[in-house]
């Protein structure tokens, strides 16, 4: 078949031609009269239709190629501002911290302060520490830490009333903060603050580890010459202690340290527990809610014209933007329901994020159900079940894997979604934990938009390690709705 | 409860329709005890309706309707006070294409008496046994009761829901086309099975076939169905099916009453 020269000609589409050249074609005749194509111009023809399939195919793999560059400029410039060389100074070193404590506090000159690790040391040797070093501070740790009365009656009220829930010597009840001493200050924070958090303090107020200047790992790959002057410049100048060290912003210490005003020593603790904790609830409360809707409309429901406008609009109501749930659960959860969910709690953003979600999961859950083949409910009905018993039994362990693909799409969804708990009321700033539903709280998307929109390199990086550890969030989740799938697949067939 | 007289079931006037289509019109049969009963007919003329209606499956599809009275032990089905979840476990039905549940061979024929409330693990696999034996495939699955259902042949799979329908012990079995998804070997396996069912286990069977040959072969009786046709208006037409002829199975195909029988038997249509 040479078709070389027909590459340029013009084709025009006339079946008046084929007559002439096509003699088989006049012998059979099946299409009732109307001539085919002769074979010439079918050909040429074919030329064209073989190219037109390749233009196109040229333009799929060409929007392939742009998804790609566009993921991997994403995965750059995360990577890039998560790693890099930082250039840091400490108010006072660690090991004069840990000698301190080695000398005046356990009377021990032969061990090397070197060898000892500033974590490992105990609560009360962590208060003499801040004793040491912040004396005129003690006062405020306490009221910030184990004070239950509000600021302003804090040096006023009795301390019976003012650190109720915390230890203190019972001789001193009736009396005032300010009546007590420094070893008195000392000896109830090293009692009442647990020894990590201890730590935490020590590293802020004590050492005070400042981050001088940070580089993206790009500079610091192409330009170390550049950033070593910017290090002996700043130890000539006004920073003799400046050190210089690469940091990877992802870290044991980022994920288990609250959020602190200081970059050097700031985490996501908080925000990752308070977002296991939201979707703990969210899933709890929108999967029997969702798989229940679903149920109803798919197995219930009569098909009339009132249950396709509720499904109709369910659909709907998944492409509605997502601050709009925010504003309703901000008058519902937050303020109308305020005696059940004590206002800007976890509660009130799990039930916004489950409302959020509502729909992905009904409707997916709905084609999950609707994808069990009839013969299934048949064979059960045939044997005498109800229909409860045929859905129980049969339609929903068959649909099992579809409505947990469905429930994992919609868990996805929330875990990144900033904009509703934003409108929440979510903090922007929190050290401690939450510690169930009625918490105050934050999640790790809140926390990355809150770092990214401060103006220095240091909450970027920041923001960067945290993004990294929401995506490594995310694709876990997916790993295990991909795996959860699987095996109930493999449960149901051969 | 006393039987009525030698019959099973049966249909008086019975008409199916769908919406307001007339699917079947008014069929009167008398099913015989312990023997099968075979409908035959060519396609659409309305004898799986006509199977279906006998224990409520329609019930299944919302527009579809009964009229007439189906007697079954001195009631009708279609009465007021009749839950059609007791008429299918005391009448089950096998489908055309074997539809074992997605699980283990053991949970397929304990689905039904767990359904009745059967919880003790030793009753069920007696059940499970008996049932399994009663269909001719216990030999073959008893090493691996624990494997899926849907892991088995056609022909085992068919079986395995013959199994499934008599662990509820129902009166009557309904069949719709058993045989016409599998291979002549295990079509075979399953008429054998049919005949033991009722021979030996005491079973009633109504099977649809589109199958001539598996009729003579396996059925005591045959029900012959077939189309009428009106013109409507707009040129459009209107099918519905019509019982034509219901005798002893030699007689109908040796010497059928109705000329209808006799062209659609001697291959003439269908």
């Amino acid at each position: 078949m040479n078709t070389d020269n027909t590459q340029n000609t013009p084709n025009p589409e006339n079946p008046e031609q084929a007559e002439d050249g096509a003699p088989r074609v006049e012998n059979v005749n099946p299409t009732g009269g109307v001539a085919l194509p002769d074979l010439e111009s079918f050909r040429k023809r074919l030329v064209n239709r073989q190219r037109r399939g390749s233009i196109w195919a040229r333009f799929m793999s060409l929007s392939l190629v742009v998804a790609i560059v566009a993921l991997l400029a994403l995965a750059y410039n995360i990577v890039d501002a998560a790693f890099g060389y930082v250039l840091t100074e400490n108010v006072i070193e660690p090991t004069e911290v840990v000698e301190f404590v080695l000398t005046d506090v356990r009377n021990d000159t032969t061990t090397d302060p070197a060898t000892v690790d500033l974590a490992t040391l105990g609560a009360s040797e962590l208060a003499a520490v801040l004793r040491e070093y912040q004396e005129p501070r003690l006062r405020v740790y306490i009221r910030d830490f184990l004070s239950v009365v509000p600021d302003d009656e804090f040096t006023q009220a009795p301390i019976r009333e003012s650190l109720a829930g915390s230890s203190f010597r019972g001789q001193f009840a009736d009396l005032t903060i300010n009546d007590l001493d420094a070893a008195e200050w000392t000896l109830i924070l090293g009692n009442n603050i647990p020894q990590d958090r201890l730590v935490g303090l020590v590293r802020t107020e004590v050492i005070g580890e400042r981050i001088l200047e940070t580089w993206s790992l790009t500079e610091s790959v192409t330009g170390f010459a550049e950033i070593d002057e910017a290090r002996v410049a700043a130890v000539e100048g006004q920073n003799p202690n400046a050190r210089l060290e690469f940091r990877s912003w992802l870290n044991i210490n980022f994920l288990i340290s609250p959020m602190s005003t200081n970059p050097a020593i700031a985490g996501i603790r908080t925000a990752l527990l308070g977002t296991l904790w939201v979707m703990i609830i969210t899933v709890g409360f929108s999967f029997p809610l969702g798989v229940g809707a679903a149920l109803y409309l798919q197995e219930y429901a009569d098909d009339n014209w009132l249950t396709r406008v509720i499904s109709t609009n369910i659909r709907n109501l998944a492409g509605v933007p997502s601050i709009i749930y925010g504003l309703l659960g901000l008058s519902v959860f937050v303020i109308a329901l305020e005696g059940i969910t004590t206002g800007r709690s976890i509660l009130s953003a799990s039930l916004t994020l489950g409302l959020l979600i509502l729909p992905v999961m009904i409707v997916n859950s709905q084609e999950a159900l609707r994808a069990v083949p009839p013969s299934v409910r048949e064979g059960s009905y045939g044997l005498g079940a109800t229909r409860w018993q045929t859905i129980w039994r049969s339609v929903l362990p068959a649909a099992m894997p579809g409505i947990l693909t469905g429930t994992i799409l919609g868990m996805s969804r929330a875990i990144g979604e900033t904009a509703p708990l934003l409108a929440l009321g979510a903090s922007t700033f929190l050290v401690v934990d939450p510690s169930g539903p009625f918490s105050r709280f934050t999640v790790l998307p809140i926390q990355i938009y809150q770092w990214t929109s401060r103006p220095s390199d240091q909450w970027r990086s920041l923001a960067s390690a945290a993004i990294i550890v929401l995506i490594i969030l995310l694709l876990s989740l997916n790993a295990a709705a991909i795996y959860m799938r699987q095996r109930f697949r493999r449960k149901l067939q051969p | 409860m006393t039987q009525n007289g030698a019959y099973a079931i049966e249909l008086k006037d019975v008409s199916v329709y769908y919406g307001d289509n007339l699917a079947v019109d008014k069929v009167n049969l008398k099913i015989q005890n312990q023997k099968i009963t075979a409908f035959i007919g060519p396609s659409g003329c309305g004898k799986s309706t006509v199977l279906r209606a006998l224990n409520r499956m329609n019930d299944l599809i919302s527009s579809a309707r009964v009229e007439g009275e189906v007697i079954f032990r001195e009631q009708n089905l279609y009465g007021p006070n009749i839950d059609p979840v007791e008429v299918r476990r005391r009448i089950g039905m096998v489908f055309q294409k074997p539809n074992p549940f997605p699980k283990s061979i053991f949970d397929n024929v304990a689905y039904g008496p767990r359904l009745l409330g059967i919880r003790n693990r030793h009753d069920l696999s007696d059940i499970v046994e008996s049932s399994l034996k009663g269909a001719y495939l216990w030999d073959e699955v008893r090493q691996d009761l624990k494997k899926s259902g849907l892991a088995l042949s056609g022909g085992q799979q068919q079986r395995l829901c013959i199994a499934r329908t008599i662990a509820v012990e129902p009166e009557i079995i309904l069949m719709d086309e058993p045989a016409s998804a599998l291979d002549p070997i295990s079509t075979q396996a399953i008429e054998e099975l049919m005949k033991d069912l009722v021979q030996n286990q005491k079973f009633t069977i109504i099977i649809v076939t589109h199958n001539m040959q598996q009729a003579q072969r396996v059925s005591d009786y045959t029900a012959f169905y077939s189309i009428r046709k009106a013109e409507e208006t707009e040129g459009k037409e209107r099918r519905w099916g019509v019982l034509v002829e219901f005798e002893p199975t030699r007689q109908l195909f040796e010497s059928p009453k109705s000329e209808e029988t006799e062209r659609y038997i001697g291959g003439e249509f269908g």
